[in-house]
């Protein structure tokens, strides 16, 4: 039985639809990327997720329970269980990194302090910010700040980790480096729906790859065989454009 | 006979008639400034709201308490209300009107706060599971406030120097005083002199104390950091003089 299951799921922004048809599934453990032309609701799946947009239609199995999308008593269950690093980082500009990083864990699930702050010395260790607690977002590169991003992220101990085109605006030398953490938690079993343009990225750490266009997933598979042998005209059409230079 | 009698100027300065009365000043000022803050806060609020009476509503307001003098509309309060039965004491009058005219002022000052915290901000916060007020608590107030201490500060001096219009309407404070005391023995230099020590003493210590919290709210490597204090205190001056 998926972890997480994603069934004909339908959203929009005000009157604009963005979702027309999301079905997805997700083993635990298991990582997944989200392909697809901009505009076509990769990133939108994602907020469903977090509880940041209600959902019109469809339905979400967690664990195999149904998720009730419109209680909000069920949506903050859903966002404890699930983190998001987005593309923008969007870090805390008032607060130190140390204190970006221990700012949910303290004051959303009131943990002690100590336990805060030293989980949180250790994940910006583990991102290679050690030396970086007292700084502040806007003293750091984008690169620096993603990483802390990712830090504050695990800091909520997520059951599954969601990461929105989180290499995007890295610098080429620090990449690899995130890549090795995420790889890191790949290989402690967290589960990961990833939303991605970095093709090379996705092939290599992804177990399944999810297609999507017009705000419907529209083909899904094992990453040789989406990327390399898709069987849908727009899938092709998509793998074609993006694998050609 | 001499011109000015610097003796006076001291007795008057520490006589408790003066002391009290710039305590009054000060008294008004704050709680006009108070008051023109909830306003402004609401206006701000108004102003963008989904229903199109409430934004017109806000738009009103502003377009009257600005249009108008602040002095017409204290004497309004004082002598138009009680025709309608609406009887109040001077400092309630003078609070009243001060306050509501602040409040069209404050508002630009509250609006630009709020616009200035991004919306990744509250979307980051919300994502992390924080609830409605905890996203103000932490992350949008202390931002905005670091945008609209300055200015509060501002107005705060400008508020202090405006609260001497209502020497009109028999409210007791310091320039009232000083015109009372003098008018008993035409000694106006040595008690207007007094007064304006009294107005200089609390701008000063606010402008000071201004400096400071922007040093303070401003992290290092921002703007400014590098401004000697004479400049940081002819900036303050400066802005203080642009308050109506």
């Amino acid at each position: 039985m998926p972890y997480l299951e994603l069934t004909d799921i339908g959203a929009s922004y005000g009157s604009k639809p963005v979702l027309a048809g999301v079905s997805l599934s997700l083993e635990r453990g298991e990582i997944a990327s989200l392909i697809g032309p901009s505009g076509s609701g990769k990133s939108t799946v994602l907020r469903v997720l977090v509880g940041l947009l209600t959902p019109s239609g469809g339905s979400i199995r967690l664990d195999g329970k149904p998720i009730d999308v419109g209680n909000t008593a069920t949506i903050r269950d859903l966002r404890r269980r699930f983190a998001i690093v987005f593309q923008q980082y969007n870090l805390f500009q008032n607060m130190s990194v140390l204190r970006n990083v221990m700012i949910a864990p303290l004051k959303v699930k009131h943990r002690p302090r100590e336990e805060c702050e030293s989980e949180a010395r250790r994940l910006l260790a583990q991102v290679g910010l050690g030396d970086k607690l007292h700084a502040y977002p806007d003293q750091l590169s984008g690169g620096q700040q993603q990483r802390v991003a990712l830090a504050r992220a695990l800091a909520l101990r997520p059951e599954v980790l969601l990461l929105d085109e989180v290499t995007s605006a890295l610098d080429p030398e620090l990449v690899a480096e995130v890549l090795d953490a995420i790889r890191l938690l790949a290989a402690e079993g967290m589960t990961m729906l990833i939303v991605s343009h970095e093709m090379g990225f996705v092939r290599e750490v992804s177990s399944q790859v999810v297609f999507m266009a017009d705000g419907r997933t529209v083909e899904s598979g094992p990453p040789a065989q989406l990327l390399d042998n898709p069987r849908t005209p727009r899938a092709r059409d998509f793998v074609g454009k993006i694998l050609r230079h | 006979m001499a011109l000015i009698s610097p003796g006076l100027i001291v007795a008057y300065v520490f006589s408790a008639r003066f002391f009290d009365a710039a305590l009054m000043t000060l008294l008004i000022s704050i709680s006009a400034l108070v008051g023109g803050m909830a306003v402004g806060l609401l206006l701000a609020v108004l102003q963008e709201a989904r229903l199109a009476p409430l934004r017109l509503f806000a738009v009103a307001y502003l377009w009257l308490f600005r249009g108008t003098p602040v002095l017409l509309q204290l004497i309004f309060v004082f002598n138009v209300l009680p025709a309608f039965g609406i009887v109040l004491p001077g400092l309630a009058c003078a609070i009243l009107a001060l306050g509501l005219n602040e409040g069209a002022y404050m508002a630009e000052i509250m609006r630009s706060g709020i616009h200035a915290v991004g919306a990744g901000q509250r979307l980051a916060a919300r994502a992390l599971g924080m609830r409605d007020w905890q996203v103000m608590r932490w992350v949008v107030l202390p931002q905005a406030l670091r945008i609209i201490i300055p200015p509060i500060g501002n107005q705060f001096i400008g508020m202090l120097k405006l609260s001497a219009l209502v020497s009109v309407i028999a409210v007791e404070e310091l320039l009232l005083i000083a015109n009372q005391t003098a008018s008993a023995n035409f000694h106006y230099l040595e008690a207007l002199t007094a007064a304006g020590l009294y107005y200089l003493a609390m701008t000063t210590i606010l402008m000071v104390v201004q400096a400071f919290m922007e040093r303070a709210f401003r992290r290092r490597g921002r703007r400014g950091a590098g401004l000697r204090l004479t400049q940081r205190l002819l900036a303050a001056t400066a802005d203080a003089g642009q308050v109506r």
